[in-house]
């Protein structure tokens, strides 16, 4: 039971960064059909950005609350920047190209994303800076750490906000519009290029805060650390049904602690065959599994909402 | 006709070897009915998706309000003072019918991304005004009952009104109907003639596309008629039904 618990805690913890990013994916798909392979290798330059603000911070003996509070914002700024840019240089220009054609592009931007960082970064794995507190809690044996706790809140209240923000305000319900039918929502006077736009920036920024999340959480970044997440988070979206935001909280959540939990049993389950090390293969499994049961996945249907 | 409202010149347009327009001009002024008349496949809703923004003409130009028109720019267009309705109708399905109409009010307000990511007092104010005069339209068109409905469930009556209401929602000069009347009986028929002819009391100017003649004639000051892409006639409904061109387009050679 108490192994049950505590990965359930890590599963919720993984999950919520993995719902972030999730988000990412499924708001772009939303809103204009596209699976932005490269949106993985964005949380990566946001985790990057956070671990050279935080050395260089640390370095000066800043307060480490203020260091962090420091590289989160600036890793979201250039986050926002790059999302921005992917969408005005690699995206706009193929608005009425074959579907295959963004596609292709968002792998092959995925790659350049990572040859820059590893031009920028270097190829060897940099250290989180000690700046998180190290306290935890316990509770019936289960131990939350404060990192877990900050990440959980902290990704409830960005899903929160992004909620609001698409439900209740004109922004949202012109993204919404877009998303239903961009032809009719321009006729209404929306810009439908900005809409778009704004949705990568919003994404990116998600993606920013869920990279320093992943960095904090594992302790290191590297250059590679955004393909495997963008896959996992890809998965939660298609899981949740892609194109729809609380799919992609839920598929998040769900495939963290599917994840967790095959990692904490799959030792015992076959006499120590496989280890822990290969909790990724949960996810793929969970991919393949919905695709031919579900393909919709657990809350999209054919007549979807998107956005 | 001092200064027409709206003035397009000589419109082309092609779809590879088909001519949809040659030289289609119109023009209407401001608190006017019109009525854009022709056979299936005349090229009257590839005149409305030039005059809406939505085709580029391959030649011509478009005047409204004394000012050309931005070719290509629907959301431009919009802000100009253009709305329009859809032959098959096209609403946001899946959002609220308050919604819908709240979307149409988009053009027309200015909270920015910082408003609505930070909810600052003038975004919330604008959210209630947007709110507000959303609320008049529906009941304006005569379907508030309905506001919190998915606009996808109403009926196809309510859905037509809706769509003229989430139009009138971005304050039109100019809205241009594309066979509103279709599939509708002839209670609703006069309904809606009734409600076209209060939009023009209440200052917007009608162009309309429609098939029923009787209707469309009752219901216009003037009507022009297209055949196979080109302007073959147009005048008040009297003169244009009298013309030999229209009733051979309508009812074949040898009639006339």
């Amino acid at each position: 039971m108490d192994i049950f618990l505590q990965q359930l805690v890590n599963g919720l913890t993984l999950g919520s960064i993995y719902a972030l990013v999730a988000l990412g994916y499924t708001m772009v798909y939303g809103i204009m059909e596209l699976i932005n392979f490269a949106h993985g290798d964005v949380v990566m330059v946001g985790a990057m950005v956070a671990l050279t603000v935080l050395q260089a911070l640390t370095g000066w003996g800043v307060p480490s609350g203020v260091a962090l509070a420091v590289a989160v914002a600036v890793a979201m700024a250039v986050c926002m920047a790059l999302g921005l840019a992917i969408e005005r240089v690699a995206y706009r220009p193929l608005r009425r190209a074959p579907k295959l054609a963004p596609l292709i592009t968002a792998i092959g931007l995925s790659i350049v994303l990572q040859q820059l960082a590893a031009l920028i970064w270097g190829r060897s794995y940099l250290s989180f800076p000690s700046v998180l507190p190290t306290a935890s809690m316990s509770w019936h044996g289960v131990i939350i750490t404060a990192i877990q706790g900050l990440i959980i809140v902290l990704a409830t209240l960005l899903m929160a906000i992004l909620l609001l923000l698409v439900k209740r305000t004109a922004l949202g319900r012109a993204m919404r519009a877009t998303a239903q039918n961009p032809a009719v929502a321009q006729l209404m006077g929306v810009n439908t290029d900005r809409i778009i736009a704004f949705t990568f920036v919003i994404g990116s920024a998600l993606a920013a805060v869920a990279g320093v999340m992943v960095a904090a959480y594992y302790n290191v970044g590297n250059y590679t650390m955004g393909f495997m997440l963008g896959l996992k988070a890809f998965t939660a979206a298609v899981l949740g049904g892609i194109g729809n935001l609380p799919g992609a909280m839920l598929g998040g959540l769900l495939l963290g602690v599917v994840e967790a939990l095959g990692a904490g049993y799959i030792g015992d389950l076959t006499g120590g065959f496989f280890g822990s090390n290969y909790k990724d293969v949960f996810a793929f499994l969970v991919l393949i599994g919905v695709l031919i049961f579900h393909p919709n996945g657990l809350l999209g249907s054919r007549a979807r909402e998107k956005v | 006709m001092p200064c027409p409202l709206l003035e397009a010149v000589r419109i082309g347009k092609r779809f590879g070897g088909l001519r949809a327009l040659n030289d289609v001009s119109l023009a209407l002024g401001a608190g006017s009915i019109t009525g854009l008349i022709g056979p299936n496949g005349a090229g009257k809703t590839t005149f409305f998706n030039v005059l809406t923004g939505i085709y580029k003409p391959d030649s011509g130009t478009v005047r409204f309000a004394g000012e050309p028109l931005p070719a290509g720019r629907p959301h431009a267009v919009a802000a100009r003072g253009i709305a329009r309705t859809f032959q098959n109708i096209r609403l946001f399905s899946n959002m609220t019918v308050l919604e819908n109409v709240m979307v149409g009010r988009h053009v027309r307000t200015h909270a920015g991304v910082m408003g609505a990511v930070f909810r600052t007092a003038e975004t919330r104010q604008e959210e209630a005004a947007i709110r507000d005069s959303a609320r008049k339209l529906l009941d304006y068109v005569g379907i508030a009952a309905q506001a919190q409905r998915i606009a996808g469930t109403l009926s196809y009556g309510d859905q037509r009104r809706l769509e003229i209401a989430r139009a009138l929602a971005t304050e039109p000069k100019l809205l241009a109907l594309d066979e509103p009347a279709a599939g509708m009986n002839a209670s609703e028929r006069m309904q809606l003639a009734n409600l076209v002819r209060r939009i023009r009391e209440d200052g917007t100017a009608i162009l309309l596309i429609e098939h029923d003649v009787k209707w469309v004639s009752q219901l216009c000051d003037h009507i022009t008629v297209l055949d196979y892409g080109e302007c073959i006639a147009e005048g008040t409904p009297r003169e244009v039904l009298a013309h030999s061109k229209v009733i051979e387009a309508y009812l074949g050679k040898g009639v006339a």
